[in-house]
């Protein structure tokens, strides 16, 4: 948490901070080589991340959560490589995050207010959680509304990151039948630009990767067409998944227990909704790199996708028959990964079809 | 330190068949040190970015072996820069100071970046020489 002793460094780059601590030039290379893996940017780019961070000036970023479970948080602050984000998030100026400062009460919102107006157009908003617009006294924080609260600190903002699904389309609030009148960010502010960083959680180093894509080049990363980062959210987990060979070969797991499951084929008929899905687990994975829900077993819920909670059922494969698959691939003779986009545009004009109808979860598909 | 180029692998069940991306890689490798040994372009292959299965990234380690060189490096963490058995073509694992892995790479280059000395570096070991020199008075006769 920043206090005014962190003024003085306020002006200093990043190259200058690193080299006031005695941190070598190579130690820097190697920060940027893993910075680059980090932001899923490809190798060649390490002498421009280089060029970029050396001159990348410390961002004020204020934090606000609304109706959340803190799991976003959680995930950021269990980011695994501690070395790399403590030097990124020792260069941010984070001046305000409900659970994370020790200021409470007037303090804690005088100090949003003072870093509101010190960095006016500059900041960094970060906002978790969904917005309720039901009633005002759904959720609140030192008595001011989510809705209020958000507007009045957008205002300054340089561009707002949505973290987790909820801020980014609604999420579980926003679930049928919306008890709170949950809405996103993208709902409510039209005059900043904004970067959707999915997830139910988000996988921590995209949240700090699109951090540092901010910090890197000042400038947004590219969008796909609802809000996400390409570098992370540009391929479907499908596309890049290792059991895909099975689901080529029209091998699937019927059950959590056949041999299918056991000989780890593909999850399809289990509901996995890898195809329809974008997200980095399958290559960055989680807890360290270790694995990623498929590699345990069990199906995608596709918790980086808008209204997944309604999707019709976690364990109820994606409507499209299974028989016909193989076909499929077969016509999209363009390759595995243009085969996965096809199967996934298809699936997707499926699953809307399923949300206009308002399918809800029963007690047979989580039995199935 | 980990000791082991090789990750600990959980005990997933996967059909032996799981090669799908070791071939394809270690030809990319290939291809790369083809292009290394006729333009003496290096390249990089980030690991992190390559969709592998329970035990695939084992595969290419061990694949490509371990050959004459191995260096380590203290810079953040440990990082472990190795030649394969395949000359050029190198394996550069970067560290945290908690051990946890933060970046793999292949490599195919004469000598990667990371080992030579930085001239910022060497600027800034030359200005310490020279003070360390002045501290003892200029006098290199002193015990
Ligand atoms: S359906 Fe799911 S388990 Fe099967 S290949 Fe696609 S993403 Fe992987």
């Amino acid at each position: 948490m920043s206090d005014r002793k962190n003024t003085a460094q306020a002006d200093l780059t990043l190259g200058e901070v690193l080299r006031k601590r005695g941190i070598s030039r190579r130690s820097f290379l190697k920060f940027c080589a893993a910075t680059a893996s980090m932001m899923a940017m490809p190798p060649s780019m390490v002498p421009a991340i280089a060029a970029a961070l050396e001159k990348a000036r410390r961002p004020s970023v204020i934090w606000l959560s609304f109706q959340e479970c803190t799991g976003c948080t959680e995930s950021l602050t269990r980011s695994h490589s501690t070395t790399i984000e403590s030097l990124i998030f020792d260069h941010i100026s984070l001046d305000y995050h409900h659970t994370l400062q020790a200021a409470a009460g007037t303090h804690a919102e005088a100090a949003r207010i003072a870093s509101m107006e010190e960095n006016f157009g500059k900041y960094l908003l970060i906002v978790d959680g969904s917005i309720p617009m039901g009633n005002p006294g759904y959720s609140t924080i030192a008595g001011v509304s989510n809705h209020d609260m958000l507007m009045e600190t957008a205002k300054g903002a340089a561009a707002v990151i949505a973290v987790g699904t909820c801020a980014a389309y609604g999420g579980i609030p926003h679930a049928d039948p919306n008890p709170t009148g949950a809405v996103s960010v993208g709902d409510l502010i039209k005059d900043k630009p904004i970067i959707n960083v999915p997830g139910c959680p988000p996988i921590p180093v995209v949240i700090t990767g699109v951090l540092t894509h901010f910090l890197t080049f000042g400038e947004l990363p590219e969008l796909d067409h609802i809000g996400r980062p390409m570098a992370f959210y540009g391929k479907s987990i499908h596309d890049r998944c290792y059991r895909r060979p099975f689901y080529d070969k029209g091998l699937f797991a019927e059950t959590f227990d056949d041999e299918g499951a056991k000989k780890g084929w593909c999850l399809y008929k289990l509901g996995c909704k890898g195809p329809t899905t974008y997200n980095a687990c399958a290559t960055t994975k989680w807890n360290d790199g270790t694995s990623f829900p498929i590699e345990a077993g069990h199906p995608c819920l596709g918790c980086s996708e808008p209204d997944f909670w309604d999707g019709g059922g976690f364990y109820k494969a994606l409507s499209m028959p299974t028989e016909n698959i193989t076909q499929n691939i077969i016509y999209a003779a363009a390759g595995a990964a243009a085969a996965g986009v096809a199967v996934g545009a298809l699936n997707r004009a499926k699953k809307s079809k399923a949300q206009a109808t308002h399918q809800k979860v029963k007690l047979e598909d989580l039995n199935k | 330190m980990k000791q082991s180029i090789v990750s600990p692998q959980f005990n997933i069940q996967v059909e032996n068949v799981m090669t799908w991306n070791v071939k394809p890689l270690l030809h990319e490798i290939r291809h790369s040190l083809n292009r290394l040994i006729e333009t003496g372009e290096s390249s990089v292959i980030d690991l992190r970015s390559i969709p592998l299965a329970p035990g695939e990234e084992e595969k290419i380690l061990t694949a490509l072996g371990r050959g004459e060189l191995r260096a380590e490096l203290d810079a953040l963490g440990k990082s472990e820069i190795i030649e394969t058995q395949y000359a050029g073509v190198w394996l550069i694992s970067h560290y945290n100071e908690n051990e946890e892995i933060i970046g793999r790479f292949i490599e195919v280059t004469v000598m990667p970046d990371i080992l030579c000395s930085q001239s910022a570096d060497m600027i800034d070991a030359s200005q310490r020489l020279a003070e360390a020199l002045q501290d003892t008075g200029g006098n290199n006769e002193g015990g």
